[in-house]
């Protein structure tokens, strides 16, 4: 469905990603794990055009979308959930919703069934300003504000940061069920533990280029993710 | 809820029918030169000026400071084409009659008006509106400062007149015509902030890093909310120009830019009703109610202290300070008063007094 290719990115001088290929399959789950500054955000924000790539091709669905807009590959179906999910503090929870959906001409009245469906909590505070939510309750606006824009790929950045364990769990169980909807999901997560058990496919990222690949299982079995991510000791 | 909101509607409709009714009773009872009548006309004007502003700086988060200048080009506009083609020899007396030999009626120079200035606005947006806040304000301050000279400039005088006045283009008497223009404009304005559109600039406002990754085309939506904006500005200046009857390009000054966004911030960024209740409050204040601080006043033999002339200001900036610091989000904050609100209000009153 994805597929990236040598992807080049800098800011200014320096290289924050240095030739990167990997593949996203329709309807998996991949994750992109590393640690701080390896450029794992980067390459989601190249992916939607807001930064944009020195070299490489990002091909969606066949299609070359490098040197598309932000909106035109939103309306492709590839949305994200932005690292430190940025909603929108003045606006309320359901209008945060219906911006999700802005690029839509169409009725969006069943994905908000939808989302609300998935967020019961979300439909109890839809005249709340999304910035009085709580952090947990922020991280599923945001969330549901990307499901709103019906994406075929969702890519999500750091979704558990900041939130308590059983949270994140929760957060968790939601990436399953959208993705048992027929959604593909693009993972970066700090917490490599939940994101190897929850990923079909994981990517390893180090300063800037991909250093091993495997199955989630693989991966968090493999000796140096786990001295390295997983917090335990090298045997 | 949809029961609701319809009774909503209605209330209000018959509210705004009921305030056209009391301004055609005052355009009759009250004195056309007479004090609270040049309250009510400026509060009109300025009103639909503020709303203007807030749009762009409460909505779209975008601190212009342009106003002025966009004021200056509508109400310039607007006298341009409409001062009949027998007068114009005599208001372009140095300059042979001047260029323009037509005269529009007056509601198309009044649409014209606006719509030069947004087309400024559109040909300037795309350079001034990559810069951020500060410098912003500067690009836009130092905007309407150029249009002000540019307007005055000699070689244009064919036009503009130089820096001579533009007079005895049509203009209006009655309250009732800048209340019923202010009234459709404003109206214009909330439908605008309340469709998807107006959303996509709150969510600019709010965090442009996620507006931009929603697929809000920034550049695009930013320099519509300009355009919109100094289109509604110039509608202003026309309105100006025609209360005013005359109008030079020398009083268009920056001070005026600040006025209105004083109107704003103390009215509450984000706020329409706000920037229209504080307009009111603003000159009656500074034209009428205060008044009698400036002239002397006798308790017998006793003379009281400080009522001079100027003291008006000095009082006046004090209430202003005090509504800054007490109230940081001006006095509706970005809430609006509306028939929902006061229901609301209401019930929860009632609920707070059944539980206590
Ligand atoms: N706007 C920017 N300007 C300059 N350098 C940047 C910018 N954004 C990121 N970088 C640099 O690019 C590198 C990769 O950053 P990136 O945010 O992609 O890392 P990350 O893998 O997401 O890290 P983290 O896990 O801490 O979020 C870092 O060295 C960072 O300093
Ligand atoms: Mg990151």
């Amino acid at each position: 469905m994805l597929k990236i290719n040598d992807l080049k990115v800098n800011y200014g001088g320096i290289e924050a990603v240095k030739g990167i290929s990997f593949e996203v399959k329709e309807g998996s789950v991949v994750t992109l794990i590393g640690a701080n500054g390896a450029g794992k955000s980067t390459t989601l924000r190249s992916i939607v055009s807001l930064v944009k790539p020195a070299s490489g091709t990002i091909t969606f669905q066949g299609e070359n979308i490098v040197g598309k807009s932000t909106d035109e590959i939103v309306k492709k179906g590839i949305t994200l959930v932005p690292e430190g999910r940025r909603i929108f503090p003045d606006l309320t929870v359901l209008e945060n919703l219906k911006i999700g959906a802005y690029m839509r001409k169409d009725s969006i009245k069943d994905d908000l069934e939808w989302v609300y469906g998935l967020f019961p909590r979300l439909k109890e505070r839809e005249w709340q300003p999304g910035g009085t939510l709580s952090g947990g309750e922020q991280q599923m606006l945001a969330i549901g504000r990307a499901l709103m824009s019906r994406p075929k790929l969702i890519m999500m950045d750091e979704p558990s940061l900041g939130l308590a364990p059983i949270v994140v769990q929760g957060v968790f169980d939601i990436i399953r069920e959208i993705n048992k909807q027929g959604v593909t999901i693009l993972l970066i997560e700090q917490n490599a533990n939940m994101a190897l058990k929850a990923a079909d496919v994981g990517y390893v990222m180090e300063t800037g280029r991909i250093t091993m690949t495997g199955t989630g299982e693989e991966l968090a079995n493999n000796a140096q993710v786990k001295a390295a991510y997983l917090g335990k000791a090298r045997k | 809820m949809k029961e609701k909101k319809k009774s909503d509607m209605i209330i209000s409709a018959v509210l705004l029918a009921a305030l056209f009714v009391v301004v055609a009773v005052l355009d009759k009872r009250l004195s056309a030169t007479g004090i609270a009548m040049t309250v009510l006309k400026k509060g009109c004007i300025y009103s639909l000026v503020a709303v203007s502003m807030n749009l762009l700086n409460g909505f779209t988060g975008l601190f212009s400071l342009g106003q002025a200048g966009f004021m200056l080009i509508g109400g310039y506009t607007y006298a341009i084409l409409t001062i009949p083609v027998e007068a114009r020899n005599s208001v372009y007396q140095y300059f042979d009659g001047g260029i323009v030999q037509f005269a529009l009626p007056f509601w198309v120079g009044i649409i014209a008006a606006g719509c030069v200035a947004a087309l400024i606005a559109w040909l300037i947006g795309l350079p001034v509106l990559r810069l951020k806040s500060d410098y912003l304000a500067i690009a836009t301050l130092g905007f309407a400062e150029i249009i002000r000279a540019f307007f005055q400039w000699d070689k244009l005088g064919v036009l503009t007149n130089g820096s001579n006045m533009l007079r005895k283009y049509p203009s209006f008497q009655s309250l009732m015509f800048p209340f019923v223009v202010a009234v459709i404009c404003i109206a214009a304005i909330v439908l605008l902030i309340n469709s998807s559109y107006g959303r996509a600039f709150m969510a600019i406002r709010d965090d442009e890093v996620a507006a931009e990754a929603m697929g809000i085309n920034l550049a695009h939506h930013k320099r519509m909310s300009f355009c919109i904006s100094s289109f509604f500005a110039g509608i202003g200046g026309a309105l100006l120009a025609m209360y005013q009857t005359t109008i030079q390009a020398s009083a268009f000054k920056s001070n005026m830019t600040y006025e209105i966004l004083l109107i704003v911030v103390i009215g509450g960024l984000g706020s329409i009703t706000g920037s229209v209740v504080a307009t009111f409050l603003f000159y009656a204040c500074s034209e009428w109610w205060l008044r009698f601080l400036d002239s002397e006043l006798m308790i017998g033999a006793f003379k009281v202290p400080l009522l001079r002339s100027g003291f008006r200001k000095v009082v006046f900036s004090v209430i202003i300070m005090l509504i800054v610091l007490f109230a940081r989000k001006g006095l509706m904050g970005d809430k609006e008063f509306s028939v929902a609100g006061i229901r609301e209000f209401f019930s929860k009153r009632k609920k707070k007094e059944a539980g206590s």
